[in-house]
């Protein structure tokens, strides 16, 4: 049971970990991105490429993936994403472009990636050592992925809540018409959380690849996590998205462990359906009037 | 009626006698090119006749078509074959009616999210069943069909689909769609019950792709959940919406035939990137042709000075 | 009310509902006799577009009853309230742009319970259309409409339902002077034919022209009801309007 459980929050850690940057990019620059789990493996490949070809440390390794992971996602919105910003006449149009051409995008980098390293299962060995945790053995690269995962994500809310620029952030999610009012640059803030989303994913990918074994087309699988923990913490919410991942994350292994490991699926969208029923905006958000 | 429409008619009877004595005069490679063609067109359709009034982005083909294959593997050999097709159809419209129960009240956006995992979840689901319950993964399909008789069977879904997107355009039904496609609040204002319209016309688009996936599993002599739930089905029937134009009846199809010739050839010659391309593919479409090219044309066509006196709408 | 008064077509007593720790519509009563025009007022952000969107079903009550000729409506979703035959219009108007006028006049007509023959349907196109002052523009997109022509338009959509009672959401907003005379004198044809009508409005001189009574809310809540020359000359409704003064 506590074993269930220890794993359960683990796996949950990292859920909310993948899912904050998502929570950036589509509550505050409104990009719904389809190929958001295509760029975290990207991140794992780099981290991969690093560590096997430099032997360079994946904690390194975070210092180069990062900002390069900001830096391609700053461009991408100014070059593929303005022009639909710019087009859409409202919201839920620019949601559904957005959708449209993320997908596009997840073909494309899932097809880079393809042709690059081709369909095979990729992993590497660093830290994988034994640890005793409250009695329960766990790998050290986990632990430090878990814990790296607490840090980051307490550095983005610390900088969302405490600082100028991050209140600017927030105003935009929560009011880009407003925002603007109080002579905010939407669509500047707009990309720097876009970028900064691209930021948290490449970091997730690089601490994630550090455990896991991952292929050029395991993108979506982490694409789907990331949008139902988003979606149930409610969009733009950081604390949301810990309480969502966690939940997700304590679900699936305790399913995993006392009914079937083959339902952990099912059982993800059970609880994303039951939250979305009972909450339509997700745990921690806005209802709307 | 007017001597166009009978015209137009005589048309497309003619043009669907010359469809289907074909198989009688093309060699195998076209043949199974033609089915490809007829495949996506069913599909494309199918999926505009949901997602196109309502705006609904449905990444949930897969889903649909996989679930039919998967009953043809299971059931192919055991009953007759009207008979495993009226159960794909039932197995089909269930879990749209399930689906659509439970998502199409959220929003849009939720709708998408749960679409776009609701393959993954069926095949695993699928799965999870045959190795707990029946101890089987991967089935041989041996049922008495040709690739004649597949060809048939879709060129006939095709024109049910047409048949039935007409009268449903021409139905109070699809007049609430269009209203609940332009504002969803308006929809309900004026006494249309939303959620049933759009659970009615997501199981009826759902069954369509369901009997897609039936009528082809004999295409493949052995089926596991992998080949059944294939997610790139999904992808390619959305962006050959797209490309043709999900906002009327036979968009999707001007879009699925050149797209198919194209996947066709990307698969044959360049396997290794055809990802990487079509990708790029999709965003040049959704870039270039927002409305698709039904929408371009309109538009274009729209330019011409219209008659003075407008005239009155009865549709 | 006298006792002489008819049934009243729409009764809300106790109508709540919370947004988050915000209490948007706080017990609120309110009825509306049939053949009456009753206005519903207050400064903005008081609730009175959260109380409209309770009674026509966009929003479900936390609490609070609303009897809609004779039967419980509250908590009913919005197809079968106005299938019941309570319409509205929107404070932000919404024409189906992507349709002609004869078709968003069409969309109230479709729906009915049971069912209008076509010929019936086009028939009361062509009568709504005039009936708002659109005669011949069916065939028009609705997207080419002046702002005055969208409302008319939406007017007619709502008439088109054939409502007991009609909710109108600041259909007078935004009107130019010569507008707004043709906007009231269409409203007070609609009573004339015996239509209830419960309108939010912050036009003065409509609402004294126009309403038999009048409720006024602030944060939520009722703070004055009567005939509109006694509630606005009520002190609680100015100072909710126009702030307490401070050397009082």
């Amino acid at each position: 049971m506590t074993n269930a459980i220890f794993t359960g929050l683990m796996l949950g850690g990292m859920y909310a970990l993948i899912a904050m940057g998502l929570t950036l990019q589509y509550g505050v620059a409104r990009i719904m991105n389809l190929s958001y789990g295509e760029f975290l493996v990207a991140a794992s490949f780099a981290s991969y490429w690093l560590f096997t070809g430099w032997a360079l440390n994946p904690l390194l390794g975070l210092a180069i993936v990062v900002p390069i992971g900001f830096g391609v996602s700053i461009i991408l919105y100014r070059v593929l994403l303005t022009p639909l910003v710019r087009r859409a006449p409202t919201r839920d149009a620019l949601e559904v472009d957005s959708l449209l051409a993320t997908f596009g995008m997840m073909f494309i980098v899932q097809g880079i990636m393809l042709t690059m390293f081709g369909g095979a299962y990729f992993s590497y060995s660093f830290l994988s050592i034994p640890v005793t945790v409250f009695g329960e053995t766990l790998a050290l690269n986990r632990l430090i992925a878990f814990g790296l995962a607490v840090v980051f994500g307490l550095a983005l809310y610390l900088a969302l809540t405490r600082t100028r620029f991050g209140t600017a952030i927030r105003a935009v999610a929560v009011d880009p018409t407003a925002a603007r009012l109080v002579a905010i640059d939407v669509t500047s803030v707009s990309a720097f959380a876009f970028a900064l989303g691209g930021a948290m994913v490449a970091a997730a990918g690089v601490l994630v690849s550090m455990f896991l074994t991952f292929s050029a087309s395991s993108g979506v699988i982490f694409t789907m996590k990331a949008l139902m923990v988003v979606v149930m913490g409610g969009v733009g919410n950081l604390l949301g998205c810990l309480v969502a991942g966690l939940a997700l994350g304590l679900s699936e292994s305790l399913v995993a462990t006392f009914v079937d490991p083959g339902l952990t699926l099912a059982v993800n969208f059970a609880l994303f359906l039951g939250v979305l029923l009972v909450k339509p905006a997700g745990l921690f958000g806005r209802a709307q009037r | 009626m007017s001597p166009t429409q009978i015209a137009a008619l005589a048309a497309g009877g003619a043009g669907l006698v010359v469809l289907a004595l074909l198989p009688f005069y093309i060699d195998a490679y076209y043949l199974s090119l033609s089915i490809s063609l007829l495949q996506f067109t069913v599909l494309a359709t199918a999926w505009g006749l949901f997602s196109g009034p309502t705006r609904y982005v449905s990444l949930a083909t897969t889903a649909f078509f996989g679930v039919g294959a998967y009953t043809v593997a299971v059931l192919g050999e055991l009953l007759a074959w009207p008979l495993v097709l009226l159960i794909a159809t039932a197995i089909g419209a269930l879990m749209a009616l399930i689906v659509g129960i439970s998502t199409l009240r959220l929003s849009g956006l939720h709708f998408v999210i749960f679409t776009f995992g609701l393959a993954e979840l069926v095949r695993q689901l699928v799965i999870w069943y045959e190795v707990n319950k029946t101890r089987v993964l991967g089935r041989y399909v041996f049922v008495d069909i040709t690739q004649s008789d597949i060809y048939w069977q879709l060129l006939a879904l095709a024109v049910a689909v047409f048949v039935i997107g007409w009268l449903i355009a021409r139905s109070r039904l699809g007049f609430a769609l269009r209203i609940i496609g332009e504002d969803e609040t308006v929809a309900k204002h004026c006494g249309i019950n939303v959620t049933l319209a759009k659970v009615t016309l997501f199981t009826i688009s759902a069954v369509f792709i369901t009997l897609v996936g039936a009528i082809m599993a004999p295409r493949w002599t052995y089926i596991e959940p992998s080949i059944a739930f294939n997610p790139t089905i999904s992808f390619q029937v959305v962006i050959m919406a797209l490309l043709g134009g999900a906002h009327r009846l036979w968009g999707p199809a001007v879009g699925s035939i050149p797209l198919t010739l194209l996947f066709e050839f990307l698969s044959t010659r360049f396997p290794a990137t055809s990802t990487l391309i079509i990708g790029i593919v999709f965003l040049l479409i959704v870039y270039a042709l927002p409305s698709g090219v039904v929408g371009l044309w309109e538009r274009v066509s729209r330019r011409k000075p219209e008659p003075p006196v407008a005239p009155q709408v009865q549709a | 009310m006298t006792a002489a008064s008819p049934a009243p077509v729409l009764e809300v007593s106790g109508l709540t509902r919370a947004f988050g720790g915000l209490v948007a519509v706080n017990a609120i009563d309110l009825a509306v006799q049939t053949g009456q025009i009753v206005g519903l007022l207050g400064p903005n952000g008081s609730g009175k577009t959260t109380a409209l969107n309770l009674m026509s079903g966009v929003l479900r009550p936390d609490s609070g009853s609303i009897r809609f000729a004779g039967q419980a409506i509250e908590g009913l979703p919005a197809h079968r309230i106005a299938r019941l035959g309570l319409a509205r219009t929107f404070q932000l108007v919404r024409v189906l742009n992507g349709m002609s006028c004869a078709e968003n006049v069409k969309a109230g007509l479709a729906f009915h319970r049971p069912p209008l023959s076509r010929g019936e349907i086009d028939e009361s196109v062509d009568r709504l259309l005039r009936r708002v002052g659109l005669a011949n523009r069916g065939g028009l997109p609705a997207s080419g409409l002046t702002y005055i022509d969208c409302k008319r338009l939406e007017l007619a959509r709502a008439l088109a339902l054939k409502p007991r009672l009609l909710l109108l959401d600041e259909w007078l907003a935004g009107l130019n002077p010569s507008e707004l005379l043709i906007g009231i004198e269409l409203i007070r044809s609609l009573k004339d034919e015996g239509l209830s009508i419960l309108l939010v409005e912050h036009v003065m001189d409509a609402i004294r022209s126009l309403c038999d009574r009048c409720v006024v809310m602030n944060s939520g809540r009722r703070i004055a009801e009567g005939r509109p020359d006694e509630v606005l000359a009520d002190p609680a409704v100015i100072e909710a309007y126009l702030g307490v003064s401070t050397d009082a």
